[in-house]
């Protein structure tokens, strides 16, 4: 009797949680697809300055919502996203320019090496215990490695980087279309749908819910019989294939990496700075996030062609969206540690 | 916050036979494995002039990175910070040195009558002004808060004053023969500056009030304020006196930097590497790492030729964290 009654309420209790957990991710799927429909007449609306801008917040989110796995959900705060960037931009564009080969197999052989990358730098960090500022430490010195090793080699052109080679016309199989053709919008949405959709899923399952254990309390989620770094590889894998993905986008909107623009710390901040402005550890916070800073740099752009009169010294000057986004995130992390998203889900939550 | 205890407040010099014994032996490990370095390089180099030369210059910028990195130690093993600011400070000083040698015509050296305490009161400031306020939060806020000023200095001098290069000349540099290599007037200078303001910097905590009182808060920062010191006082002190370090290495260096908003990155970088070399918090760690870094740069280009000579910087950065992430000369955990 006991036993039988033991054993249903351990049974119902998972199921509780489960129920619980299909509702927001239910919710979650629910407002993803509504944007997504909402957003598939965009294009036409938008003029064609405009859409630079909505792919370019598209490309941030992607890599926010990557970023954000790892760090925001995994707990395990990455200082070199970069280096998952970067080889997803090289392997894609090393692929397409000296072998021909699809910039979508691309996305799946940078997705699977950063992957790789990513898990072969997790397993030696947890290995030898590395953790907090240790561990963004050791994510900062591997992207600085490829990025200096990238900016050495020949294998890669060294400094000069690959220029994607120019087609006629359109072709979805090269992921090359005319430069104000909404298709880049449309591939880039459905990318970030993606990524999100991975996104719920993955912290929907098993696995994801582990993920989320360990990083609320790894001593507790081990004495329960997680096995803790089994799960936190397995999120810097999938974190690191979203971010490559994001980097063969890139590369095949703006035709052109370098090893700056590929493993540069700048990528490493632009992965960090969505999820931290919108909300880390939420679905929604980087794309909060990349809606808010991808618009600034063309804000601050126009406004330093044709400044008013009190900053006329400051004309045709760069910096100053950099400037806006330290301020933002400055008093963010000062004001509202938790994000936009985080701060106003708390205050209905309340 | 042990780390920082340890480190901070006692060097080895008072502990007991055993640790010291300890900090001996690793000491010994480092000076042999830097023999065998050095052996290996003059065997891989076409001429021993090669290698001397690089010694030479590795050593004299091994001491200004030791002051830079001073200044990050401290700030890290105190305030459990990690300053990613730290490069950019350091530009700062540069600009600053610029300025006054631009518009005075003054000895660049005499820049740090200037530089030193700008950077110390905007050291001031931005910890007691910002993140004092973020202090006990986890370590990604103040992460992200100093990102946040590091893109606000760099990115302000490159509205203001434009990304073109800048130089400071030094009057009367010239090339001085030291052991069969040349070594530039102004890098020697440097290297002998960065080492007395280090020793200044290490007097000041050991000796000063101040200093004990730094110390304490390392160490314990409830008992510190049980006993009467102002944390946050101390705080705001320990993150000037880090920028004042910074800036004054700022000053020593712009005879021979190209002076351009984003000189201090690369700064920034090795000041980081080491620090987890020397330890965290550990401020004699910091300058014998600097050494050790100096000396790292210029050998890798020895034995890694074709690569940056940062590649093998990182290198040992990395093997560091993974194996003795307490750094060489801190304490076993």
């Amino acid at each position: 009797m006991t036993v039988t009654s033991t054993e249903k309420r351990t049974r119902v209790g998972p199921r509780l949680g489960g129920n619980a957990g299909g509702r927001t991710s239910l919710n979650n799927l629910a407002v993803l697809a509504v944007l997504v429909v909402v957003l598939i007449p965009l294009p036409l609306v938008l003029p064609a300055a405009q859409q630079a801008v909505a792919v370019r917040i598209l490309i941030f989110a992607l890599m926010g919502v990557g970023w954000n796995l790892m760090s925001g959900f995994g707990g395990m705060f990455s200082f070199g996203h970069a280096a998952y960037f970067g080889i997803g931009a090289y392997s894609g564009a090393w692929l397409l320019v000296e072998h021909g080969v699809s910039p979508w197999i691309g996305m799946v052989v940078g997705a699977a090496l950063a992957a790789l990358f990513g898990v072969v730098i997790g397993y030696l960090s947890f290995r030898y215990r590395l953790k907090g500022a240790y561990f963004a430490l050791a994510t900062f010195a591997f992207a600085e490695m490829l990025h200096l090793i990238a900016t050495n080699s020949g294998f890669v052109n060294r400094a000069v980087g690959y220029n994607v080679p120019l087609i006629h016309g359109s072709s979805f199989a090269k992921l090359q279309f005319a430069p104000t053709s909404a298709d880049y919008f449309y591939v880039g949405l459905g990318l970030v749908a993606l990524a999100i959709l991975v996104n719920v899923l993955y912290l929907r399952s098993r696995a994801g819910r582990f993920t989320i254990a360990v990083r609320d309390d790894q001593t507790a989620a081990a004495a329960l019989g997680v096995h803790a770094m089994r799960y936190q590889l397995i999120t810097i894998a999938l974190s690191a294939a979203i971010t490559a993905v994001a980097g063969v986008f890139y590369v095949q909107y703006y035709l052109f990496i370098n090893p700056d623009l590929a493993f540069g710390s700048d990528v490493s901040i632009q992965a960090i700075l969505p999820a931290v402005i919108g909300g880390v550890g939420t679905i929604w916070g980087p794309v909060i996030g990349a809606l808010i800073l991808g618009p600034l740099s063309d804000v601050t752009a126009s406004l330093l062609r044709n400044p008013p009169p009190f900053l006329s010294m400051l004309q045709g000057r760069g910096g100053l969206d950099v400037i806006l986004y330290a301020v933002l995130l400055i008093l963010l992390v000062l004001l509202l540690p938790r994000g936009l998203y985080g701060a106003i889900r708390g205050r209905f939550k309340r | 916050m042990t780390n920082a205890e340890a480190t901070v407040s006692a060097p080895a010099a008072r502990a007991s036979r055993g640790p010291s014994r300890d900090l001996a032996v690793r000491t010994l490990i480092v000076v042999l494995v830097l023999a065998a370095a050095l052996v290996l390089a003059y065997v891989r180099a076409d001429k021993p002039v090669i290698v001397t030369q690089a010694v030479v210059t590795g050593i004299l910028t091994g001491g200004v990175y030791g002051l830079v990195a001073m200044g990050l130690t401290l700030i890290f093993g105190v305030l459990d910070v990690v300053n990613f600011a730290h490069g950019a400070f350091l530009t700062l000083a540069l600009f600053i040195t610029y300025g006054v040698v631009h518009s005075t015509g003054l000895h660049p050296y005499l820049a740090l009558v200037v530089a030193v305490p700008v950077m110390f009161c905007l050291g001031w400031v931005a910890q007691y002004g910002v993140l004092n306020r973020a202090m006990g939060r986890p370590l990604e806020n103040q992460l992200l808060i100093t990102l946040g000023f590091s893109l606000l200095i760099e990115n302000g001098l490159l509205l203001f004053l434009g990304g073109n290069p800048h130089a400071v000349r030094f009057p009367g540099d010239r090339g001085l023969p030291l052991f069969g290599a040349v070594a530039d007037l102004s890098r020697v200078l440097a290297f002998v500056a960065a080492l007395v303001l280090a020793g200044a910097v290490y007097f000041v905590l050991r000796r000063t009030r101040i200093g004990t009182a730094i110390r304490a808060v390392a160490a314990n920062r409830q008992g510190a304020s049980l006993i009467g010191v102002d944390v946050r006082k101390i705080y705001a002190l320990t993150f000037a006196l880090g920028t004042a370090c910074a800036g004054a290495a700022g000053t020593l260096v712009a005879p021979f930097t190209t002076i351009q908003p984003t000189a201090g990155q690369m700064f920034n970088i090795i000041a980081f590497v080491v620090v987890v070399l020397g330890g965290m918090g550990n401020v004699l760690g910091a300058v014998a790492g600097g050494l050790l870094i100096g000396l790292a740069e210029q050998l890798g280009g020895i034995y890694l030729p074709g690569q940056s000579p940062l590649l093998l910087v990182f290198i040992v950065f990395v093997l560091v964290l993974f194996l003795r992430p307490q750094g060489l000369f801190g304490r076993g955990s």
